[in-house]
C-alpha cells in the first residue's frame, strides 16, 4: 500500500479533506503532505480552518470527504483513541490537565493499565524518567500540576503524548500562553524531538515563530491550503501575502506624536489580585493627550491588574489616580462613572470581559452604555435604536458580517475585537485604556485596529496600550514603560530603544540606569 | 469527546424539542399505566376529556394553569440572572399570609381597593421573604439553592405556628383563617360572566388568570425591553462582563430575587384570594416546585411558560378525573407523569437534541456557498 517506491512515505497525507459546519465550509479540498522527521508549520488567519483540520486528524470531527494516510496507510480516525493508536499526539492551546493531580497522575489518565494503580504507575514513572533523559524533558513526577508554571504544564502535555507512543506531535498555537523565555525552551524541546525523528506539526499565526522553528510551512486561507514553502526559501512578507491574499503593511505608517498636557497621572499605585497578592507595586506614570503610552512586559507582571485598576474594575490598595491634575474621587473609581467622564476601556479578554457571547451583537455593542438615552427613554430600551446604533458602529469598523442580530459568539475573533473597539472608540473618549487589542486577531484586522488606535492619538486623545506583543508595542507606542514583577523597570522613547533593550527591562535589568 | 452539536434552527429549539420531550414522558408513563394493568390509550382519553372535554374541565385546567404561570415566571426571572430560586414554594406561602392579613384586617377599605391592596400585600410579603436569600447570595456568598431550600422549611414552620396558634378561628378544628369578606375576594369567571348573562359552570377559574397573563407580558417586557432586564441578562450570562459594563451583580441579584418573590405571590392571589377565600395550612401544595419544571420546559420565556402551564394544568385536572374514573390509577400516577415530564424537559433536556439535529440536517440539504 506504499505510495512511492523507494522513498519513505510521508508521515501524514491528507487528500481532498472537506468539512462543513452547516453552511460554513471550514475545510475545502485540503491536500497536505508532511514528511517524517520535520517540523511543519501551518499558518493562517483566525478562522482559516487550521484547528478544524487538526481536529479531523485527531478524530474530534470526521471529514465529510477525503482520505487520511498515516505512513502511507489509509486510515479512518473516529476518536482521539484511534488517533493515539496511530501515533498521533495533540497538545492543545488550552491544556487538558487536571490541576490538583500530580504530573504522574495526569500522564497516567486514560492509560492507568488496570484497576490497581500501582503497577501502571511504576511503569509510567519509568517511562517518564526515560523520556526525560532522552529528550531533556525533566519534570518532577510528584509535582502538583496546578502549581507548575505554564511552560512546565505544556511540557507535561507533550510528555503525555510521548508516553502514549506519539510519533507525530500536533501543537495548536502552543506559544499563545507562554512567556518569550518559555517559548524559546519549547522550541529547543521541539528541535530535540525532531532530531529523534518525531514529526511535528506546529500551528500558529505568528510568522516569526514559523521562520525560527519550522522546516516547511503551509499556508491556509478560508479553509484551503493555498501554498506550501520550504521555510528557508520564503519570507514573512511572502507568507503574510499568502495568508491574507493581498499585500499588508506589517509596519503601519504613523507620523510623529504631538503630546499635549497630562490628562492622567498614576501615583504609587498598589493593586492586589483576587487572591490578595500585590501585583502592582508602587507604579507611577503620566499619560499625555496625543500620545500612545505602551506598557510592555511579560504576561503576568501586573499589566492586567494595572489596566483593570485604571478602568475602575479593581480597587486601589494604595496610591492615587489624578485626572487633569485633580485626584479622582473615590466615588468615580468605577467603570460606570469613568465612562461618563470619558475614559474608554478595551479589555484584554473579549471573551471573559469585553463581550457577552450569547447576546446578539447589537446588545454586546451597547455594554457599558446601556444607561445612555440614545438607547431609549426611561426604563424601556428601543430595539430600533439599539440595532441602528450597532449597525452604524459595525459599518464604521467594518465588522463582518454586518449583522447586528447575529449572536456575538458567531463572529470570528477579529470581528469580535472590532466590535469592542467600535463600541469604545465611537463613544469618543478622552482617554483610551487598551489591553491586548489584537490578541488572537488575524493580520488584516490587526492592521485595521492599529490604524484606528493611531487615529485616536492623532485626534489628540490619550492612549494607554497594554500589550505582551513587543511588535505591537513598537508599532504603536510613542513612549514605553516596562513592567516587571509589578514595578516599572524602565521608561523609553519608542524611537530610542530596541527589542534587546526592552527585553532586558522586561527581565528586570536596566542597562542604562546601571 | 465527540463532535459539537450543530445549532438547531430556532423553531426546532423552542417547539420540536419540548414536544419530543413531553412525548417521551408520556410514552414512558404509558408503560407504567400498562404495568398496573390499565389501558394507556383509554387513560390518555380520560385525561384529555377530563381536562378539556367540557367547560367545567377547562375552568379547572385554567385555574391550575394560572398558578403555574405565576410560579413558572417567578423561577424564570431568577433563571435569567443565572440564579436558581427553589424557594418559590415558601415565598408563595408567606405571600399568602400577606394576602390574608390584608383581606382580614383591612376590611374597612371601600370597594375593590381591598382586593387590590391584598394583591399588593401578597407581592410585598413574597418579595420580602425572597429578599433575605437574595441578600445572602449577593453579599454573603451563601448559595441561593441552599438558602431557598431552607427558607421553604422556615416558611412552613412560621405558617404552621401562625395558622395553628394565632390565626385559627377559635373552636375550629381546621388550621385555617376566617373566610375573607366579599370585597377581599377576586371574582371568579362564572360570577363575572353571570353578570353579563352568560352561563358558565362553577369553577375556581378567576380573574387572576388575566393578572397572570399581564405578569407574563410584564416579564417579557422587563427581560427583553428594559435596562434592568438587560442588566439581569448580562449578569446571568457573564458576571465579569457585567462588572466591566458598570453593572453591580450584587444589586441585580437582589432585584431579581425580590421580583421573583413578588411574582411568586401570584400563587396566593389565585388560590387564596381567588378560590379558597381563607388562608389554609400548606395551601401551596407543591405548586412552587412545579414552577421550576414549568420554567425549564418553557425555556424561561413567558410564552413557553404559558404553554407549559396549560400542559401542567391539563395534567392536574385530567389526572384528578383519571384517578376518579380508574381507582387503580391513583393521583400519585399524575405525580409520576409530572416527574417524567420534569425529567425529560429538565434533566434530560439535551437527550433528543442530537437525534433531532441529525434528522433535520438530513432533511435540510446544505446550501452551497
Amino acid at each position: 500500500m506504499t505510495s512511492a517506491a523507494g522513498a519513505a512515505p510521508p508521515a501524514i497525507e491528507l487528500i481532498g479533506i472537506d468539512k462543513s459546519f452547516g453552511p460554513v465550509r471550514a475545510n475545502r479540498n485540503v491536500n497536505l503532505s508532511i514528511e517524517r522527521g520535520v517540523i511543519h508549520g501551518i499558518v493562517g488567519e483566525n478562522g482559516a480552518g487550521k484547528s478544524t483540520l487538526m481536529s479531523i486528524l485527531y478524530g474530534f470531527y470526521e471529514a465529510d470527504a477525503g482520505e487520511i494516510r498515516i505512513n502511507g496507510e489509509p486510515v479512518r480516525i473516529r476518536s482521539s483513541r484511534e488517533a493515539i493508536s496511530h501515533g498521533i499526539g495533540m497538545v492543545f492551546q488550552h491544556f487538558m490537565l487536571v490541576p490538583p493531580l500530580t504530573v504522574l497522575e495526569n500522564v497516567m489518565l486514560g492509560a492507568e493499565g488496570g484497576s490497581l494503580l500501582a503497577s501502571g504507575a511504576s511503569a509510567i514513572r519509568k517511562k517518564l524518567a526515560d523520556l526525560g533523559r532522552e529528550y531533556g524533558l525533566e519534570v518532577d513526577p510528584g509535582a502538583i500540576v496546578g502549581e507548575l508554571s505554564v511552560g512546565l504544564q505544556q511540557r507535561v502535555e507533550i510528555l503525555k503524548a510521548l508516553v502514549r507512543g506519539a510519533e507525530i506531535l500536533v501543537l495548536d498555537e502552543p506559544t499563545a500562553v507562554l512567556t518569550p523565555a518559555e517559548a524559546d525552551q519549547l522550541f529547543e524541546m521541539l528541535r530535540v524531538l525532531k532530531s529523534q525523528h518525531k514529526t511535528i506539526v506546529f500551528i500558529t499565526h505568528k510568522l516569526r515563530e514559523i521562520m525560527t522553528l519550522t522546516d516547511r510551512v503551509s499556508v491556509m486561507r478560508r479553509g484551503e491550503i493555498v501554498a506550501t514553502f520550504d521555510t528557508a526559501e520564503t519570507s514573512p512578507p511572502e507568507l503574510a501575502d499568502a495568508m491574507v491574499g493581498r499585500k499588508v503593511i506589517l509596519k503601519i505608517d504613523k507620523g510623529p506624536a504631538h503630546p499635549g498636557k497630562v490628562v492622567l497621572e498614576a501615583r504609587n499605585l498598589v493593586v492586589r489580585d483576587d487572591r490578595d497578592v500585590v501585583r502592582v507595586d508602587g507604579v507611577s506614570f503620566v499619560l499625555r493627550e496625543g500620545e500612545i503610552l505602551g506598557v510592555a512586559g511579560v504576561a503576568g507582571n501586573g499589566q492586567s491588574e494595572l489596566l483593570e485598576a485604571l478602568a475602575g474594575i479593581r480597587p486601589l490598595s494604595g496610591g492615587e489616580i489624578l485626572l487633569g491634575g485633580e485626584p479622582m474621587p473615590a466615588a468615580e473609581h468605577n467603570p460606570h462613572a469613568e465612562r461618563l467622564i470619558g475614559i474608554g476601556h478595551v479589555p484584554e479578554d473579549r471573551h471573559r470581559m469585553g463581550l457577552v457571547m450569547p447576546f446578539e451583537a447589537c446588545e454586546s455593542a451597547m455594554l457599558g452604555f446601556q444607561y445612555e438615552p440614545v438607547y431609549g427613554k426611561g426604563v424601556l430600551l428601543s430595539r430600533q435604536a439599539i440595532i441602528a446604533d450597532a449597525d452604524k458602529k459595525m459599518e464604521a469598523f467594518d465588522v463582518r458580517p454586518r449583522a447586528p442580530l447575529l449572536k456575538t459568539a458567531n463572529f470570528s475573533g477579529g470581528n469580535q475585537q472590532k466590535l469592542v473597539l467600535a463600541r469604545e472608540i465611537e463613544r469618543n473618549p478622552k482617554i483610551m485604556l487598551v489591553g491586548q487589542p489584537t490578541r488572537g486577531v488575524d493580520i488584516g484586522a490587526i492592521e485595521f485596529i492599529h490604524k484606528r488606535i493611531v487615529a485616536q492619538r492623532d485626534a489628540g486623545k490619550a492612549v494607554l496600550l497594554v500589550s505582551v506583543e513587543l511588535d505591537e508595542i513598537f508599532a504603536l507606542s510613542d513612549r514605553i514603560i516596562v513592567l516587571c514583577a509589578g514595578r516599572i523597570t524602565g521608561e523609553r522613547r519608542a524611537d530610542e530603544t530596541n527589542a534587546q533593550d526592552l527585553g532586558l527591562l522586561m527581565a528586570g535589568i536596566d542597562e542604562k540606569a546601571a | 469527546m465527540s463532535a459539537p452539536l450543530k445549532p438547531l434552527p430556532a423553531w426546532a429549539d423552542v417547539a420540536v424539542i419540548p414536544l419530543v420531550n413531553v412525548a417521551a414522558a408520556f410514552v414512558i408513563s404509558g408503560f407504567v399505566v400498562l404495568a398496573i394493568g390499565e389501558n394507556p390509550l383509554e387513560a390518555v382519553q380520560i385525561l384529555i376529556t377530563g381536562a378539556l372535554g367540557n367547560l367545567e374541565g377547562i375552568g379547572f385546567t385554567l385555574y391550575y394553569a394560572t398558578s403555574f404561570i405565576f410560579t413558572g415566571l417567578a423561577v424564570a426571572v431568577c433563571f435569567h440572572a443565572n440564579l436558581f430560586n427553589i424557594g418559590v414554594e415558601g415565598q408563595a406561602y408567606i405571600a399568602g399570609l400577606g394576602a390574608a392579613l390584608a383581606a382580614l384586617y383591612l376590611g374597612f377599605l371601600p370597594g375593590y381597593s381591598l382586593v387590590v391592596i391584598a394583591v399588593i400585600a401578597a407581592a410585598l410579603f413574597g418579595a420580602a421573604f425572597a429578599a433575605i436569600p437574595g441578600y445572602l447570595q449577593a453579599y454573603r456568598d451563601s448559595h441561593i439553592v441552599i438558602t431557598t431550600i431552607m427558607f421553604n422549611y422556615i416558611a412552613s414552620a412560621i405558617m404552621g405556628y401562625l395558622l395553628v396558634d394565632v390565626l385559627r378561628v377559635p373552636g375550629q378544628m381546621n388550621a385555617e383563617t376566617q373566610a375573607f369578606p366579599e370585597t377581599g375576594r377576586i371574582p371568579q369567571f362564572h360570577e363575572v360572566l353571570a353578570a353579563f348573562g352568560v352561563q358558565w359552570p362553577v369553577t375556581p377559574f378567576n380573574l387572576s388568570f388575566l393578572l397572570a397573563l399581564a405578569t407574563a407580558f410584564g416579564v417579557w417586557l422587563l427581560i427583553w425591553r428594559t435596562r434592568l432586564g438587560y442588566e439581569i441578562r448580562t449578569v446571568g450570562a457573564n458576571p465579569v462582563a457585567a462588572i466591566y459594563g458598570g453593572i453591580s451583580p450584587a444589586r441585580v441579584t437582589i432585584i431579581a430575587t425580590v421580583l421573583s418573590g413578588a411574582i411568586a405571590g401570584g400563587l396566593a392571589v389565585n388560590v387564596i384570594l381567588g378560590e379558597e377565600h381563607r388562608l389554609i395550612l400548606e395551601y401551596t401544595a407543591g405548586f412552587g416546585f412545579v414552577g421550576i419544571a414549568v420554567a425549564l420546559m418553557g425555556r424561561a420565556h413567558p410564552v413557553g411558560i404559558i404553554l407549559a402551564s396549560i400542559l401542567f394544568g391539563v395534567l392536574y385536572q385530567g389526572g384528578a378525573e383519571l384517578a376518579f374514573d380508574k381507582p387503580k390509577i391513583s393521583r400519585d400516577m399524575i405525580v409520576v407523569i409530572q416527574g417524567l415530564v420534569v425529567l425529560f424537559a429538565g434533566a434530560l433536556e439535551h437527550m433528543f437534541r442530537r437525534p433531532v439535529a441529525t434528522l433535520l440536517a438530513r432533511r435540510v440539504a446544505h446550501p452551497p456557498i
